[in-house]
């Protein structure tokens, strides 16, 4: 080994000590110089093993300095071995165009130099992907693992390649734009999100200054092999017949969307190619995700979680390292649980939740159980409003159990003809009422997986949702379909409320209506399919951060139908007003009739009291869900409400507000509205639909406290808490339930979801060894056993004097009777940060006055720095009852850092 | 201990040199003109002449060194004068006299680049960088100060932001001042976050520097009441408590500078000595947060303001009542 640097410019953040000159001869035996990062001789300790990690074009060894940086700490360390490949970066300038085969055996040649002793994980970005996977199937005794970046091996069937490298392999073009000018290399940084650095954007640049430097640029476009003329052809083909190799292997797919070249097709192509792979989409990078997202963080845990532990065997081993790791379970460990827990289930922490075995199916009641028991019953099984929407008697189109079970029989049966195979995705993208259950329970029976993403995600967190989850057919009405048309969304589509044939359905290119569906003769259905199987992905609100996939199995939902069931006691006699968009898709599946208000379930606000009340009489509904944006608006509608809709109300036993805290002067209007109802506040999420509940008289009789109170777990849900410490970080093993310790709250059930959908590091930092849920909520108990909830953990404050949760104190301040709404936030680094008051209030906007400010400090409790009057404070989109305390926060800061 | 404070004649000097006479250390004070504080030797004289603070310093324990020149205008050889060669007098009189301790009271804005200061600790002094020929001079005589701790000599820099104070002429006299005769606006939104210090809390933590010499040496540390508040809620409860209207006319912050820079060369034209309503300094100061993580000067100091702003206004208002 020389340190013969001379001419070379480091690029920031690189450590010079990693900095290594290998001189290997090449397969025409001319010895070549290779520019290479290894930070063998840094290292505190000896490395558990090698990553090597195979840059793509136009960029060079310097995209990996954040993972050798990484990697280079800690008491487990791993030696990375990042190349300049030849032509490339500050490696020599060899005069030989390298294609892929050539390169493949450069790659070999450089690791035989560098006598890499031990496990092997190969990491690889762009073409340098497809390179390192080469390695792999050639180095198969010492692999590991594979991870690959952004990067394709194939051009995914039917698809063209990218515009923008074609456009750049145009005669006459691509000399110009990728060597004679930079074009190729600065469009290539350009597209980083958020952008460069002038540092790092130099790091990048610096060895391909001067066209004669870059000529190794244009023969890397140059080689991509687009037909089986190419001379590169062979040898890709290669490697795509060897990945069935790497089957056993552990392999992770990290992966940003926002690729103008790899896009989300040839993560699928990846995928169908190696089903095994962990994958992670970091919906806001892009290609170049290297700098954009947390990829170093998220490679360690990989290695920790994956790799690691099979690596005691390795040498003799010929199973899978990883599949029997020993997942270390916490020790002591407390919860406090709803009678009837079931015992924990132990699972590893991989992109999914470890499957329950088949075998516990015995006792399984499938979704579908309750309608097909109801099949020959003509009552009502499903009651929606089909007026314009604002008259004052709306009409109601009424599905019986009969014909609902028979569409749903047919339906599957057609969906099956139409190609619709079981564990294919498909996008639902229809309001509530009997065609979405049709299409819903139709593709649970034949085990397709139902994709919902509500049109409360706004257009552009609905595109993200469908784009990323893979769908391969959409069930859309003709706004579903417009969209699905216009932002090019994947699968073939099934129209609803439009005929198939007419001019709009190929306009839309449809390719069957739903309506012809429900005529399908009656086939043979494939078997049902398994309780660990996929069901449906539905997605967060994405108060925080973009909106995620959330996957549920079988024996999910399931779960989720036994909870609700067991939660209310409800029985088939019963009948609910389903206004509330979750809950809304369970009538069939619990047994019960179900009755949609006229109103769109995507605007909560949307629900007035007449439709409310109507609804009710339509059925005589026993129970009402809805979410408390919808309450509110019922209360403020409520003076319209004539005499007879006030009747309907009266047999109502039962009202769920899910979906936010609900205030108890709220439910307390309420009740005189509903007088027979108990009124009750399940607290959930996505993830956990149900995990405690609370009624009206308790939250009466226990009055303020610090948070929302939301009561005790129900019956077969654990909570525990994971205690919080003085920087208002969660444990990451500790738990407790002892009172008033406030930590994030942890949940375990059967109900709890699955796995996010391709989020296996958001998945792995949610999900505990022994199958706990983070919520990203903090709480404490009461001495009691009662939870409380006091924000989210992102919004907890760390001040100098330890943390502060906001909903306590908001609370507090929304008592100053000028105030109508308030949230806290902190600004200033993490460890110093000051509180503020922004206020919603009867004030001018601005620096509150001497008067409210002394108020508003005198309620809240707590040193606030500056309080604030705001004209509106910014609201999530989904529920537009919670303060998005980020953005407020935002706001804050510029206002009182003197935004001029 | 013999105690010598210079600059006693300001709010904050004279209230170092009381309290450390009430505690019974044996103080002299060193100023221009007299004092008039009670319980203290006075020494007249000024730090630009070396031989009249070397007679003060003789036979002193401890110096807190507060004279400076504090404007925010005027030649910049003025501010040199005092707040650089003073600085090397007083260390050359110390290094002859064998006076082993140094509480030099500096400012934050020695290393204030114009930006906002949000949750910061204590810069480096910047003579380069920091605004105003008050903050360029006070930042070159820290760096002096500072440079001068060594095994015969421990020194410890405290800068004190904005103090303020029944009797204060410096900041509140002119805010009142201003606001009286409708001249104070709020530059931008008004709602900049600013760090204040009441006088004594800074008077408690000079004093703490001084007893906590031996593990501050060689610092700087930034003192406030770690109460920051927005420009305008601190010129409304300062209004207040002198029964004066608070301001309610916001300039924004791009007039408010040209007007600064402006009225800057009005008045260096016409060589006029007395304040000008509105400069560039003043101009971001208003404008742009300032305020501190405190945690680390607590710490070292072992100290905490005894005084919180609620408690600070209302002596301020009972002042101007009396």
């Amino acid at each position: 080994m020389s340190s013969r640097t001379a001419g070379i410019r480091l690029g920031h953040g690189v450590d010079p000590d990693w900095v290594r000159s290998v001189r290997v001869p090449d397969s025409s035996n001319v010895v070549r110089t290779w520019h290479v990062l290894d930070n063998h001789n840094s290292l505190p300790t000896a490395p558990v093993g090698t990553v090597l990690a195979v840059h793509g074009n136009p960029t060079s060894s310097y995209l990996w300095r954040h993972v050798m940086a990484e990697l280079s700490t800690g008491e487990r360390p791993w030696r990375v071995i990042a190349m300049d490949q030849l032509n490339m970066g500050w490696s020599e300038r060899t005069g030989v165009q390298r294609r892929l085969g050539l390169r493949l055996d450069d790659l070999d040649r450089l690791t035989e130099a560098l006598q890499i002793e031990g496990p092997v994980v190969t990491l690889g970005h762009d073409w340098g992907g497809c390179i390192s996977l080469g390695w792999a199937t050639r180095n198969r005794a010492r692999l590991a693992g594979v991870a690959v970046l952004n990067t394709a091996v194939h051009q995914p069937p039917g698809s063209a390649l990218p515009g923008l490298i074609a456009a750049a392999r145009l005669p006459g073009v691509r000399r110009l734009v990728t060597a004679t000018s930079p074009v190729f290399l600065q469009g290539t940084l350009a597209i980083a999100h958020p952008q460069l650095s002038a540092e790092v954007r130099a790091g990048y640049l610096d060895p391909y200054r001067g066209a004669d430097r870059r000529t190794g640029i244009d023969e890397f476009v140059e080689d991509i092999p687009v037909s089986p003329e190419h001379p590169s052809w062979d040898a890709l083909e290669g490697i795509v017949q060897e990945l069935p190799k790497l089957a056993d292997v552990p392999a992770l797919m990290l992966w940003g969307p926002r690729d103008p070249v790899f896009t989300d097709l040839y993560l699928r192509d990846l995928r169908a190619r190696l089903p095994h792979a962990q994958v992670h989409r970091f919906e806001k990078a892009g290609h170049m995700i290297a700098e954009d997202a947390p990829v170093a963080t998220a490679l360690r845990q990989w290695l920790e979680d994956a790799i690691e532990p099979g690596l005691q065997n390795f040498g003799q081993r010929t199973s899978v390292p990883g599949s029997g790791a020993d997942t270390s379970v916490p020790g002591a460990q407390t919860s406090v649980a709803g009678s009837g827990a079931p015992a924990p289930e132990v699972s590893g922490v991989s992109e999914q939740r470890t499957s329950v075995p088949d075998a516990a199916a015995g006792e399984r009641r499938p979704l579908w159980a309750a309608l097909d028991e109801r099949a020959g019953e003509l009552g009502a099984a499903l009651v929606e409003a089909t007026g314009n929407g604002h008259e004052r008697t709306a009409s109601w189109r009424t599905t019986s159990w009969l014909a609902l079970s028979n569409d749903v029989a047919r339906v599957a049966s057609g969906l099956l003809a139409f190609g619709v195979k079981p564990g294919d995705r498909v996008a639902l993208l229809v309001p509530p009422g009997a065609d979405l259950t049709v299409a819903l329970y139709a593709c649970a029976r034949i085990g397709a997986v139902a994709v919902i993403a509500d049109a409360g995600l706004g257009l552009p967190g609905l595109h993200r949702a469908i784009r990323g989850a893979a769908v391969r057919h959409v069930i859309a009405i003709d706004r579903g379909l417009a969209a699905a048309r216009a932002l090019r969304w994947p699968g073939r589509r099934i129209s609803v409320g439009v005929p198939a044939g007419s001019a709009k359905a190929r306009l839309l290119g449809v390719s069957v209506a739903l309506e012809d569906l429900k005529n399908s003769s009656i086939s043979e259905l494939p078997a049902e399919p398994g309780p660990n199987d996929e069901a449906m992905v539905i997605f967060t609100s994405g108060s925080t951060g973009p909106a995620k996939g959330v996957v549920y199995t079988h024996r999910q939902l399931e779960g989720v139908r036994d909870a609700l069931t067991n939660a209310y006691g409800l029985r088939g006699s019963d009948r609910f007003v389903a206004a509330f968009a979750p809950f809304a898709l369970f009538g069939p599946a619990l047994g019960v009739p179900s009755v949609v208000p006229d109103m769109d379930v995507t605007a909560p606000r949307t629900l007035t009291a007449t439709a409310l009340a109507q609804a009710a009489r339509a059925v005589d509904a026993t129970m009402v869900f809805a979410s408390p944006a919808a309450l509110a608006n019922v209360l403020l509608t409520s003076v319209d409400l004539a005499a007879a809709d006030r009747e309907g109300l009266k047999h109502v036993r039962l009202l769920l507000s899910a979906g936010s805290p609900v205030p108890a002067p709220l439910l307390t209007s309420l009740q005189a509205l509903l007088p027979a109802a108990s009124l009750h506040t399940p607290y959930g999420m996505t993830e956990a639909l149900l995990v405690t509940d609370v009624d009206l008289p308790e939250l009466l009789a226990t009055g303020p406290g610090n948070g929302v109170l939301v009561g005790k777990p129900l019956p077969g849900v654990e909570v525990t808490l994971s205690p919080l410490d003085h920087t208002g970080a969660a444990a990451a093993e500790e738990t407790t339930s002892k009172p008033d310790v406030t930590g994030e709250i942890l949940v375990r059930a059967a109900h709890v979801k699955n796995h996010y959908d391709q989020l296996w590091f958001t998945q792995r930092n949610t999900a505990t060894a022994d199958g706990w849920h983070r919520t990203g909520d903090v709480g404490h108990f009461d001495a009691e056993g009662r939870l409380w909830v006091e924000g989210r953990l992102v919004h907890v404050l760390a001040t100098a004097d330890g943390f502060v949760t906001p909903v306590g104190v908001e609370q507090r301040i929304e008592t100053v009777p000028e105030v109508e709404r308030a949230a806290l936030v902190g600004i200033g680094p993490a460890g110093a940060q000051r509180l503020v008051a922004v206020l919603e209030a009867d004030s001018p906007a601005g620096v509150a006055t001497t008067d409210l400010a002394d108020e508003v400090r005198q309620a809240a409790g707590v040193d606030l720095v500056a309080v604030l009057v705001i004209d509106g404070l910014k609201t999530d989109i989904r529920h537009n009852s919670k303060i998005d305390r980020t953005e407020v926060a935002r706001w804050a800061e510029g206002r009182l850092a003197g935004s001029r | 201990m013999k105690v010598l404070v210079t600059g006693a004649s300001g709010m904050l000097g004279g209230g170092v040199a009381q309290q450390l006479a009430a505690r019974g250390d044996e103080v002299t004070v060193f100023q221009r003109r007299p004092s008039s504080l009670i319980g203290v030797r006075e020494v007249t004289g000024d730090v630009t002449d070396p031989t009249s603070v070397r007679k003060a310093v003789e036979g002193m324990d401890a110096v807190v060194h507060l004279a400076a020149k504090v404007n925010v205008t005027g030649p910049w050889a003025e501010y040199a004068a005092v707040n650089i060669d003073g600085v090397r007098n007083l260390l050359g009189a110390l290094r002859e006299t064998g006076v082993p301790r140094l509480v030099h009271v500096s400012s934050p804005s020695v290393a204030h680049h114009g930006h906002a200061l949000v949750g910061a600790g204590a810069g480096p002094a910047d003579p380069e960088r920091a605004r105003g020929n008050y903050a360029r001079s006070k930042a070159a005589g820290e760096q002096l100060a500072l440079a001068a701790d060594g095994p015969d000599l421990a020194v410890v820099a405290i800068r004190p932001h904005l103090v303020w104070g029944p009797g204060d002429t410096q900041l509140v006299g002119r805010i009142v001042q201003r606001a009286r005769e409708g001249r104070l606006p709020l530059v931008g939104s008004g709602a900049a976050l600013i760090d204040t210090t009441y006088v004594d809390n800074a008077v408690d933590a000079t004093i703490a520097a001084l007893d906590r010499i031996e593990t501050a040496r060689g610092e700087a540390l930034v003192v406030t009441n770690g109460e920051p508040r927005p420009v305008e809620e601190i010129f409304a409860r300062l209004c207040l408590s002198a029964g004066v209207a608070a301001p309610t006319r916001h300039v924004p912050f791009g007039v408010a500078w040209l007007a600064g820079a402006a009225v800057e060369g009005v008045w260096a034209l016409g060589k006029r000595r007395d304040d000008p309503p509105l400069t560039r300094f003043l101009a971001e100061q208003l404008a742009t947060a300032h305020w501190f993580d405190q945690s680390h000067t607590r710490a070292v100091l072992d100290w905490t303001p005894a005084v919180g702003l609620e408690e600070g206004f209302e002596r301020m208002r009972q002042w101007y009542a009396a």
